[in-house]
């Protein structure tokens, strides 16, 4: 079973170039004065909210129109030509695609100069967080068992509690989510025990979703026992809401994927002022040792000493090659086969 | 005044440091031209191995080509630099996947690696290229792998190695320019000395100059030697000349005074006794110019070419006295010496003429039967020689004049006299960095008093 996506299915006539954009959320934060800054992302506008604010509180003129779609919805409208002033995804791969074909424009500043140089590709796309991919379980469907800290334990203890796990385990499909995507292929990757892990998850008939936060909901409320590949970020904001107390983030200790979620300016970009400041913003934000209060944590925070093996996902052409559509469809074809067993 | 053209030394530097900032330039452009082929080759020798990374996962499935990208084929491209990759794979010229308007280099052989640098989306690209049949379904298919790489990365690199072959360039010529110059002065070194072993050189020193000096100076040192053997000689030629001429002139007046004084002696007449007495005093004073025309002669000679000896000026008057004592006795005129010690340098053959001549002055004035007084004095820094007679004095005339050529004092009738004496005097003092200093006697009504005065040794 398929839970679709939480899209809210709003047909949207983009200025400029004639396209439909499938739109999950949008809001204007309006400003004093007349500019507008147009962000496209792929960033739930409850997290992304506060670095708009924190925005406007430097610039309270500019407006910001802030849009929230999928990542490969992003992907196909800033190459037909879409005008937004900023592109944010958690799906590098598709960002680095869009720089590598020019879709970007260049951007150089104090700011973005501190940057590390894993932390940004050409002065094109620059990384402001780094986030793990982490499994949340709902503790109560756990109870009895020893938590799982390795893919190994974790298929273990799948295959030997079909019952208890049968149609409430959760992941990406990976067809559908960017972010998904580039987490699948990133595991493919880097570990054997990936497509093991997917053969048992694909008996116990998972169910599939778009995003993160969905996942992290239903766990929350015991519809899930565990979600696995979720955004560590915004499990760890959910966790703190949490108030039944049976959510629990797990991060496996054989291998961690990091991503870095990344901003551009698309080449179309008219206000590139205005988002030439809020990328120095986000980079700052970035750069920061102090966690501080905002929603995604920094570069620094994941990236040092936790991850095991080359740390966060590389920005570079490699990121291309499972984009191919002949490797894309290779690969999505051995998935269904893992996943939708009969 | 010979005119002076620009220094061998400066343009030896010059010419070194041109041929330096040549060698420097060329040696930058060969770098960097080196870099670039460099820097080109790493980028070909990565696509390359990209290209055919992704060429050996071609393979058949159910009579259909099958092709797996590689994770290394693409991020081995971005290892070595942030360049932007664009790759596409044809069969039979039909895109397979990628950027189906990547331009693609003709195929060489199967198996061969082709590069090209083309233009795509407004950047300059290396290419790779490789082609590989494969048997599908209907029969045979070429596979061609297209890689593609912009240029930055590589372009950075030779820039980068370019800007340092220009420090280095620039480097180099500094240090080949100072040692240009410190060649300039070692070739010059050996010019230089013989410029100041010759200046070195005391005043009559015509030796040849025998120091080892390189084949290329050789001619100039021959030809200065051979200059100055000419001019050795022809100076000794010249002294030769003078004395010969001195002896030439005195020897038959001395016979002819001796001739004379014989008449005198043998006729008795009183008008022919004074004839004779006349012609005995102008063959006297014959003599006496030809001495100080000689002396005159010799002077203007040495002047240019002055000894500098250390003398005592007393021994000098000395001496010049005891070589006039028998004139002035034959008048009986006293010559009376206070002498006091006084070092001088200078030539002594001029000084002693000098003095000489002040005192044959001093006698020729002086009238019969009176003292001509020598007197040697010192201060800190000069010596002085006064000449004291007791004759009619200098005249009316400015004292300055009287040194002048030829000159004589208005108050001289009756004494024969060439005017050159006080000439010969002056010329010499000054010569030395002295003076003569005419006046006329202090302490007596009449009578001149001459003062040669000299810097102390």
């Amino acid at each position: 079973m398929r839970v679709p996506c939480l899209a809210l299915g709003v047909i949207f006539w983009c200025t400029g170039a004639a396209l439909a954009l499938e739109i999950e959320d949008h809001h204007l934060f309006p400003g004093t004065g007349e500019r507008v800054l147009r962000i496209v992302s792929t960033t739930d506008l409850a997290v992304f909210e506060p670095y708009i604010l924190a925005f406007q509180d430097d610039r309270p003129a500019v407006a910001v129109d802030y849009t929230v779609v999928s990542s490969s919805e992003m992907h196909s409208a800033i190459r037909a030509g879409a005008q937004f002033d900023l592109a944010v995804s958690s799906a590098m791969d598709l960002q680095f695609q869009l720089a590598n074909d020019g879709y970007a424009q260049r951007y150089q500043s104090a700011a973005t100069e501190t940057l590390p140089d894993w932390a940004r590709w050409r002065d094109l796309i620059f990384a402001f967080t780094t986030e793990p991919a982490v499994v949340v379980i709902n503790s109560t469907s756990f109870t009895g068992l020893d938590l799982p800290v390795t893919r190994q334990e974790l298929i273990a203890i799948l295959r030997d509690n079909p019952d208890r796990f049968a149609g409430a385990v959760g992941t990406y499909d990976v067809r559908e989510s960017g972010l998904g995507f580039l987490f699948a292929t990133q595991e493919d990757r880097s570990s054997d025990a990936y497509w093991r892990l997917n053969e048992v998850m694909g008996r116990l008939k998972p169910k599939f979703y778009c995003c993160s936060s969905q996942m992290i909901e239903d766990v929350a409320e015991g519809e899930l026992a565990m979600a696995y590949n979720v955004l560590g970020s915004y499990a760890a904001e959910k966790l703190a809401q949490d108030q039944s107390g049976q959510m629990q983030i797990l991060r496996m200790q054989d291998f961690t994927n990091v991503m870095l979620r990344t901003v551009l300016v698309p080449a179309t970009a008219q206000n590139t002022e205005a988002a030439g400041a809020m990328i120095d913003m986000l980079v700052r934000l970035g750069m920061r040792d102090d966690p501080g209060d905002w929603p995604l944590p920094s570069l620094s925070q994941t990236s040092t000493g936790e991850a095991i093996g080359f740390g966060p996902i590389r920005l570079g052409p490699g990121l291309m090659v499972y984009l191919d559509p002949l490797n894309r469809r290779a690969f999505l074809a051995e998935w269904e086969n893992a996943m939708e067993q009969r | 005044m010979t005119s002076e053209t620009r220094s061998i030394g400066r343009r030896l530097t010059l010419l070194l440091a041109g041929v330096a900032a040549l060698l420097s330039l060329l040696s930058w452009g060969m770098v960097t031209a080196l870099a670039r082929e460099a820097t080109q080759r790493t980028q070909d020798n990565v696509l390359a191995a990209s290209a055919t990374t992704i060429a050996e996962t071609l393979r058949t499935e159910q009579g259909e080509v099958r092709l797996e990208l590689p994770y290394a084929a693409f991020s081995m491209l971005g290892a070595i630099s942030e360049d932007r990759v664009f790759y596409r794979v044809t069969a039979d010229g039909d895109t397979l996947t990628g950027y189906d308007d990547l331009p693609q280099p003709i195929a060489g052989r199967q198996g061969q690696i082709v590069f090209d640098t083309a233009n795509y989306v407004g950047v300059p690209i290396r290419i790779a290229s490789i082609s590989r049949g494969i048997l599908a379904g209907d029969g045979p298919v070429l596979i061609a792998v297209t890689v593609g790489q912009t240029r930055d990365g590589a372009g950075a690199i030779a820039s980068e190695l370019s800007r340092l072959a220009a420090i280095l360039s620039v480097a180099f010529f500094v240090v080949a320019v100072v040692l240009s110059a410190f060649v300039a002065q070692t070739s010059l070194r050996p010019l230089n000395e013989i410029a100041a072993a010759v200046s070195r050189r005391g005043p009559s020193d015509l030796r040849p100059l025998e120091r080892p000096a390189p084949a290329d100076l050789a001619p100039l040192l021959a030809a200065l030697n051979r200059l100055m053997a000419r001019l050795g000689e022809s100076i000794r030629r010249s002294e030769d000349f003078i004395a010969e001429a001195a002896h030439r002139i005195r020897t038959p007046l001395a016979t002819v005074r001796a001739q004379a004084e014989i008449a005198l002696r043998t006729v008795s007449g009183e008008p022919e006794k004074d004839r004779l007495r006349r012609i005995i005093r102008a063959v006297d004073e014959s003599s006496r110019s030809a001495g100080q025309l000689l002396d005159h002669a010799t002077v203007a000679f040495r002047i240019e070419d002055l000894a500098s000896d250390r003398l005592d000026l007393a021994d000098l008057a000395s001496q010049t006295v005891a070589a006039m004592d028998p004139t002035a006795s034959m008048r009986d005129i006293r010559l009376h010496l206070q002498t006091a010690s006084a070092q001088i340098t200078g030539d002594a053959v001029l000084l002693e003429a000098a003095i000489r001549n002040v005192l044959d002055n001093a006698i020729k004035y002086s009238p019969e039967d009176t003292t001509v007084t020598l007197t040697i004095t010192r201060n800190e820094a000069e010596a002085c020689l006064t000449v004291v007679d007791q004759g009619p004095g200098l005249g009316d005339e400015p004292v300055a004049a009287l040194t002048e050529r030829f000159r004589r004092g208005t108050n001289t009738d009756g004494i024969v006299g060439s005017g050159l004496g006080l000439t010969i005097a002056a010329d010499v003092l000054r010569a030395h960095s002295g003076r003569l200093e005419l006046t006329t006697a202090p302490n007596r009504s009449e009578g001149a008093c001459v003062s040669l005065v000299l810097p102390l040794a």
